[in-house]
């Protein structure tokens, strides 16, 4: 009698029913009290501070704009430790949570930028100032916009895991000398630096929000990161269906 | 057991195979995005072993010949050559193996001279002058030593390559079609790289279509389908039902130890 | 059985001269492309003469920027051209198999493409002086030495994303999408030394600024060359 191949040598099969994994339940929680925490800190922040006396109202939203950005740093740093994650482990998972990380922090960066700017308008007359820390946002916006289009240009998977990396890496190491070589540029040209933003006042209202976009931030990157994995599981399970057709176990009439 | 012998083949006495082999690979898999070229190769090459390799396009023959000279790395499975691995030992498995590709490898705008010198400088052998016209006559281009590689016919840069593949001198030969557009003369000169390796106590795997060129110089002549390895001569064998029921014989003979 | 042992620092450094020889014989060969890039340049000069305004002082006192920015739009075309070499005649694949570390054909390429830059400046920095009239013979040592230390950082980083973008369709947009904000460190600090010294440096700024590039140079150097073998592949 005919033998099939023997499948479970097979790497496009390995053995057993391709699982799809089950994103932690931890994931949904940090997102409900995310965003609990959030409307909370906003009212903290609405109510403990008096309007300023420059800026009125409008440092209100000094209250998603500065955590924000924060947070931005704190994901391109996750990057960067996944990016290295993946040049020590070589495993794909490393890769699709730098992924999922660099695209929240491209959005958190960019709305810092937006909400920078809507803020300096009314304040000081100009839609952009040339300060150290808006303009390494600024950079930091383009790096992660690079990392992310390099990304869909690369389309060899192994080799967008290690080209994103090194690219991560590298682009890490220079926010910070970014940061300090504009900061070095204007103190010689001697630009007088924006206000600023630790006013007592106004502390207990930056943590609170800061804590809550940083929970947040990780609900978004965990629920990327599994959305990732889950899109992962399923082009292998495709790719296995059309190589050897439904395995025992799975459903034939299921869709791939 | 289906085993084709070429003409080539000497009785030798049974041997397991073993890990300073100067190949053996187990289990090797490559995957290009969704589409998986090898798919569980398992291949062990003794010293003085000539083994050709025939199959369709696509079945993966030149995956296979690229992972082994460690071109690329391999998704799955191990392949150590000379008892190295390719992939972490890459530094130790390079001097000793030599490929020839599809196409010549050739910088165009470079002479055939100055492309076999920063071959040699590159490979830290010797790159006199004297050495590199040696090489240059071993495979008939004297007169167009110095003609940039861009005019040369695609059958002259594939005997630049094999020039520069005698003057390594590897242990282990991968040869990528190398009966494709040459020559007669360049064809002698593959058959002698080929013996000499052999002489030598290094192996040589063949990639090649043209089955009666390659037994006369095999001893061992396997099949490629779809990413898999088997025995026999014929790809219509391989994919008969029957001779996939041997194939597990070959993959056993070959891991056995 | 006898192996041959990891290849020594001298001999590392030979192949490394070896691919930098073969960088610049094939480009001198299609000479084509450092008279383009040279031309384009000074073109580049002559359109900010025209954008930025009639009146010398506000050329002068943009004519550092518009120098050094000059530099990197036109410099950024020699570094995928310097991967295009490996990839038109399917050399890389064999590249990669010689024995031997990565490093030295960062490096090979790096210094190859130094040169090239360097060659372009030779005629930039020359055109600019005369079209922005500006007193380079004042501090010409130190101003060569700002020159060369922002080049450095600059081809550095630029040899290193090429090695990526060169592989991809969209190369020409994804190569100044990589390296340009990887860039304004080198920039500013460049700019701020190169403006410093045309205008008498009175303030001693030049060297620190100096310092900098030179620390930066430092820093993408090693992180490029450590990060290099990662990113090279057939």
């Amino acid at each position: 009698m005919a033998t099939t191949l023997d499948r479970s040598a097979d790497p496009a099969t390995g053995s057993g029913l391709l699982r799809i994994p089950h994103e932690p339940s931890w994931v949904r929680l940090v997102g409900i009290v995310g965003v609990l925490a959030f409307v909370g800190a906003q009212a903290v922040g609405v109510l403990t501070s008096p309007p300023d006396r420059d800026m009125g109202d409008l440092q209100k939203i000094m209250y998603v704009h500065v955590p924000a950005a924060w947070n931005a740093f704190i994901a391109f740093l996750v990057v960067a430790l996944a990016s290295i994650g993946v040049l020590v482990t070589n495993d794909e998972r490393a890769d699709l949570l730098a992924a999922a990380a660099a695209e929240v922090g491209a959005t958190l960066t960019a709305l810092t930028l937006m909400l920078g700017s809507i803020w300096g308008r009314p304040t000081w007359g100009v839609w952009w100032t040339w300060d150290a820390r808006l303009t390494s946002t600024a950079v930091l916006l383009v790096i992660f916009v690079g990392y992310l289009t390099l990304r869909e240009y690369a389309e060899e998977p192994e080799r967008r895991m290690r080209w994103s990396a090194a690219v991560g890496i590298i682009g890490a190491l220079n926010v910070p000398i970014v940061y300090m070589s504009v900061r070095w540029w204007r103190t010689l040209h001697q630009i007088q630096s924006s206000p600023a933003t630790v006013d007592p006042h106004y502390v207990i209202g930056l943590r609170a929000n800061a804590i809550a976009i940083l929970l947040l931030l990780v609900f978004f990157i965990a629920r990327r990161y599994h959305l990732s994995r889950i899109e992962n599981a399923l082009a292998q399970r495709a790719e296995r269906r059309a190589l050897f057709g439904p395995e025992i176990g799975e459903d034939r009439h299921a869709g791939a | 057991m289906v085993q084709t012998q070429g003409h080539g083949a000497r009785t030798r006495a049974h041997s397991y195979p073993s890990v300073s082999d100067p190949v053996l690979a187990e289990g090797v898999a490559r995957r290009f995005a969704a589409r998986w070229a090898l798919r569980g190769v398992t291949l062990s090459v003794r010293r003085g072993e000539v083994v050709a390799i025939r199959g369709s396009n696509g079945s993966g023959k030149s995956t296979l010949l690229r992972i082994i000279a460690g071109a690329l790395r391999l998704t799955r499975g191990t392949c150590l050559v000379f008892g190295h691995d390719v992939g972490r030992e890459a530094r130790f498995v390079r001097p000793q193996v030599g490929l020839l590709g599809h196409g010549a490898s050739l910088y165009q705008d470079l002479s055939v001279a100055e492309n076999l010198t920063f071959a040699a400088r590159m490979a830290c052998i010797a790159h006199d002058p004297r050495s590199i016209s040696a090489a240059i006559e071993g495979v008939g281009l004297t007169p167009s030593a110095n003609e940039r590689a861009r005019n040369l016919s695609s059958g002259m840069q594939r005997r630049v390559a094999l020039a520069r593949l005698t003057m390594c001198a590897p242990k282990l030969l991968l040869l990528d079609e190398p009966y494709n557009s040459l020559d007669d003369d360049g064809l002698a000169v593959v058959d002698k790289l080929v013996r000499d390796t052999r002489a030598d106590g290094g192996a040589t795997v063949i990639v090649s279509h043209d089955v009666d060129r390659v037994s006369g110089i095999a001893d061992r002549i396997l099949t490629m389908d779809d990413g898999l390895l088997f025995a026999g001569e014929s790809a219509a064998i391989a994919r008969d039902a029957d001779a996939r029921a041997h194939a597990p014989l070959l993959l056993a003979h070959d891991r056995a130890r | 059985m006898s192996l041959d042992p990891p290849l020594g620092i001298r001999d590392e450094m030979s192949r490394m001269r070896a691919v930098a020889w073969k960088d610049l014989t094939a480009e001198r060969r299609s000479k084509s492309n450092l008279n383009g890039v040279v031309f384009l340049a000074v073109m580049m000069l002559v359109l900010f003469g025209f954008a930025l305004g009639p009146d010398a002082e506000a050329l002068r006192s943009a004519a550092a920027g518009v120098l050094w920015l000059t530099i990197l739009f036109s410099g950024v075309l020699a570094f995928n051209r310097s991967y295009q070499l490996e990839l038109e005649g399917d050399a890389l694949e064999t590249l990669l198999l010689y024995p031997g570390e990565r490093w030295p054909i960062f490096l090979g390429k790096l210094v190859a493409n130094l040169v090239f830059v360097l060659l372009v400046e030779v005629v930039v920095v020359p055109m600019a002086s005369v079209l922005y009239n500006l007193a380079v013979w004042r501090a010409l040592p130190s101003l060569l030495t700002v020159l060369v230390l922002g080049t450095i950082g600059f081809v550095t980083l630029g040899t290193f994303y090429a090695a990526m973008a060169s592989r991809v369709r969209a190369r020409e947009v994804l190569l100044p999408l990589l390296l340009f904000p990887m860039l304004v460190p080198l920039l500013v600090a460049s700019v701020g030394a190169t403006m410093a010294l045309l205008s008498g440096n009175a303030m001693g700024d030049a060297a620190s600024w100096m310092r900098g590039l030179a620390a930066f140079d430092a820093i993408y150097l090693i992180a490029s060359t450590l990060a290099f073998p990662y990113v090279i592949e057939v």
